[in-house]
């Protein structure tokens, strides 16, 4: 009987799937979508996560957390589950799950719906709750550490070399969203530049004025937020100031990597502590405020569910459905970078181990349902203005006749004065190749918003709300970012001079953040200047690069399953395990070796300095100078390529091996950290 | 109302790494009687400092 309304969410949730799966031709609405995805969380949840925490982990609700035998009342606090559900889901939650989805749009709204669904279920949630569990059982030790203590130093540290270019891709190209969103938008670059002396004085206020008080001065770095954005509008039509803040991307792309390389090394007071306020609050806030909106207004899917880009040659990234749509929706349906989360602070915050499904199974299906609506905001724009916002300007030119000649040229048939009215109405010069995810889902909460607040009129604010909402996360992400990667950095040129490791000598920390800063600055130069908009480069290699640390945690889970002699239940990190493998290994040896220069790095590069060689000229290069940095910066993105793919092969092998020696040990091997080996503190 | 508002506000807390206070001063109180623990400001500054000192523990 207890079963019975697990069993009618179930139904409720297929037949929601099943109309979404199948209606063509028409337009449903946008909760059907919605609906199937909260009924299969809900069921997921219940049973899934339930079996995995009784059968495959063995949960034990009496044994001690590291929160509760190293209580410190600083690091190790046991705290409620729904308090750090919120931690958990605010460190989890960022740009990723709302840019992936957008971008995954032009395949149509079915194939990023039934990939967020499935994934999440079958191994994002699983690689989350897995990597908890995992560090909650080891004092809340870290994935490098963890590697390190299953599987070996040596892949602990190819682990560690992994995530640190990983976290290189990431804040290259979470930067280069930046730009792509600011560039040539004095309101939105006001807005965005009058977060920095706003935050200033907030750090001013919590320093000298009210220390601690982080309620008080959040409210009031509110209202500067609101004024700013308001404020901004008169900026964007004054003939004297609109000029001052419009900048060419490239110009942003250095503002970026100079402000990059000055706030990480600001104390964290200043600037990085209060931002965060304001960008994690205003990003709960949006993300309810949007789910709000959605069930409001209900609005209808205007995307097809399925375009003729599945086969690929699509605008918006080029390949096919396989493999490359499983990497472009990265996190929301599987993120790797979660496994640092899940082994960083959380797990010494569980109170106990029957906490844990809430926290990494239900904390990752929320980011999930935050993917959900992405995707849902990015298909109910009129599918011309999608894809008029969404291909780069080699394909649309830069009126809006050319481009909605090229977009109707696709298939999607749309006026020049709809891309004119659209542009006018969210208060821009332009919506025209707006690439990078974050302006397509700006306008569609403005859209959102402006249906249930304000109406029209209010379009303009709510545009320029949602691109500061996304802009001000992503520079703390940028900031944070680079002061983690030099941590990281230091830790792995320590390996070899240990004198580098000293986190509190000045000339390390330094050097590190220089290197830090001038490899994702080269990335995100490299997108900038790509013809191709960069997200079309870019964002592959970031998504092969965090589907390949999810693979690299759930095969840490999977040598942990075997080590604990669960080889019988090893399917459930096996399987995503496997898919992983298989998307990301064939979609970074496409990105490495395809003959079809639009994918293959090689390719591109042999296409243009053959040209090169004849002394010729390949769009979009302008001089042989252009060239040889085309040429260049293609066989960068080869090679880094070719070093994930070692990362993740070479980890293959040792989680093969180990597991083989666990299978044939007749005793649990794993090496779990317990009470008594810890003093207390 | 009273509880979820604290739930709320402590929730909020911690989203950007400011544990209990409260809490703290228990733990204190219970294990180490014979130590001042740090004032309110001390706290937050300490916890500030561990919290962002390494970046900001978040995810893309």
């Amino acid at each position: 009987m207890k079963h019975l309304p697990w069993i009618i969410l179930a139904i409720i949730g297929a037949i929601a799937l099943s109309v979404t799966a199948t209606v063509r031709g028409e337009q449903i609405s946008a909760l059907w979508i919605v609906v199937a995805a909260i009924c299969t969380f809900l069921v997921a949840y219940r049973y899934y996560a339930l079996f995995i925490s009784r059968q495959v982990m063995g949960l034990d609700p009496g044994r001690p957390t590291p929160a509760v035998y190293r209580a410190d009342g600083l690091d190790y606090v046991a705290t409620d589950r729904r308090v750090l559900f919120g931690h958990h889901f605010a460190a989890i939650a960022g740009a990723g799950p709302l840019v992936g989805p957008v971008l995954a749009a032009q395949m149509g709204y079915l194939p990023g719906t039934l990939w967020i669904i499935a994934g999440v279920v079958l191994a994002g949630a699983v690689q989350d709750f897995m990597v908890l569990f995992i560090s909650m059982r080891r004092d809340g030790r870290s994935l490098g550490e963890l590697v390190r203590m299953e599987m070996g130093p040596v892949a602990g540290t190819i682990a560690l070399v992994g995530t640190f270019m990983i976290m290189v891709i990431i804040l290259a190209v979470l930067a280069l969203i930046v730009v792509k969103a600011l560039a040539e938008s004095p309101w939105g670059m006001f807005t965005v530049a009058a977060t920095v002396p706003l935050a200033m004085a907030m750090g001013a206020y919590t320093r000298w004025i009210r220390p601690g008080r982080i309620g008080e001065v959040s409210i009031l770095g509110f209202v500067g937020l609101i004024l700013a954005i308001v404020f901004g509008q008169n900026i964007a039509e004054s003939a004297t100031w609109a000029p001052v803040f419009t900048f060419t991307p490239v110009q942003l792309c250095f503002i970026l990597i100079g402000y990059g390389a000055i706030a990480s090394v600001l104390p964290v007071w200043l600037l990085l502590a209060p931002r965060d306020y304001l960008s994690t609050f205003l990003k709960i806030g949006a993300i309810a405020a949007l789910a709000l909106g959605i069930f409001i207004m209900a609005p209808p899917l205007k995307m097809h569910a399925l375009t003729q880009f599945t086969g690929g040659g699509g605008p918006v990234w080029s390949g096919a459905l396989f493999p490359f749509l499983f990497i472009t929706i990265a996190c929301g349906a599987v993120s790797g970078f979660h496994a640092l989360i899940a082994s960083g602070t959380t797990p010494k915050l569980i109170s106990t181990e029957s906490d844990a499904p809430f926290i990494g199974y239900g904390g990752m299906l929320m980011e999930a349902f935050v993917a959900i609506m992405a995707l849902v905001g990015a298909s109910i724009l009129d599918p011309g203005i999608y894809f008029a916002m969404n291909s780069p300007a080699a394909i649309l030119g830069t009126s809006p006749e050319s481009a909605a000649a090229a977009v109707t040229a696709m298939g999607f048939p749309v006026h020049p004065e709809l891309l004119v009215q659209t542009a006018k109405d969210v208060g821009e010069h332009t919506i025209i190749s707006r690439t990078g995810g974050a302006p397509t889902l700006a306008v569609a909460m403005a859209e959102i918003f402006s249906h249930v607040v304000g109406g029209p009129a209010m379009k303009a604010f709510w545009y320029h709300f949602a691109i500061l909402f996304e802009a001000l996360f992503i520079l703390t992400a940028v900031d944070a970012g680079t002061r983690a990667g030099r941590f990281m950095l230091q830790d792995l040129i320590g390996l070899a001079v240990p004198s580098f490791r000293a986190h509190s000598s000045l000339a390390p920390g330094m050097i590190a953040t220089a290197i830090c800063v001038a490899a994702w600055g080269f990335f995100l130069y490299q997108g900038v200047t790509d013809p191709l908009g960069g997200v079309n480069t870019l964002w592959p290699v970031f998504g092969i690069s965090n589907q390949m640390l999810a693979a690299v945690a759930l095969m840490l889970a999977t040598v942990v399953l075997f080590r604990m002699k669960k080889n019988r239940f090893a399917w459930v990190t096996v399987l995503p395990t496997a898919w992983l493998l298989i998307c990301t290994l064939s979609a970074g040896a496409l990105k490495l070796a395809s003959s079809d220069p639009k994918v293959g790095f090689l390719s591109h590069a042999a296409k243009f300095s053959e040209a090169a060689a004849r002394g010729e000229l390949l769009a979009p290069a302008k001089s042989m100078e252009e060239m040889r940095a085309i040429i260049f910066n293609d066989r960068v993105d080869a090679a880094l390529c070719a070093v994930f793919l070692f990362v993740v092969l070479s980890l293959l092998l040792f989680t093969i091996r180990t597991c083989l020696v666990a299978l044939r040990a007749d005793r649990p091997t794993v090496h779990e950290i317990t009470p008594d080996m810890v003093p207390a503190e | 109302m009273r509880k979820l508002l604290g739930h709320i506000r402590e929730m909020a807390l911690l989203m950007v790494g400011q544990p209990s206070y409260e809490a703290y001063l228990r733990h204190m109180a219970q294990r180490h009687p014979d130590r001042t623990p740090m004032d309110r400001v001390e706290f937050f500054r300490n916890r500030e400092q561990a919290r962002y000192g390494g970046g900001a523990g978040k995810c893309c």
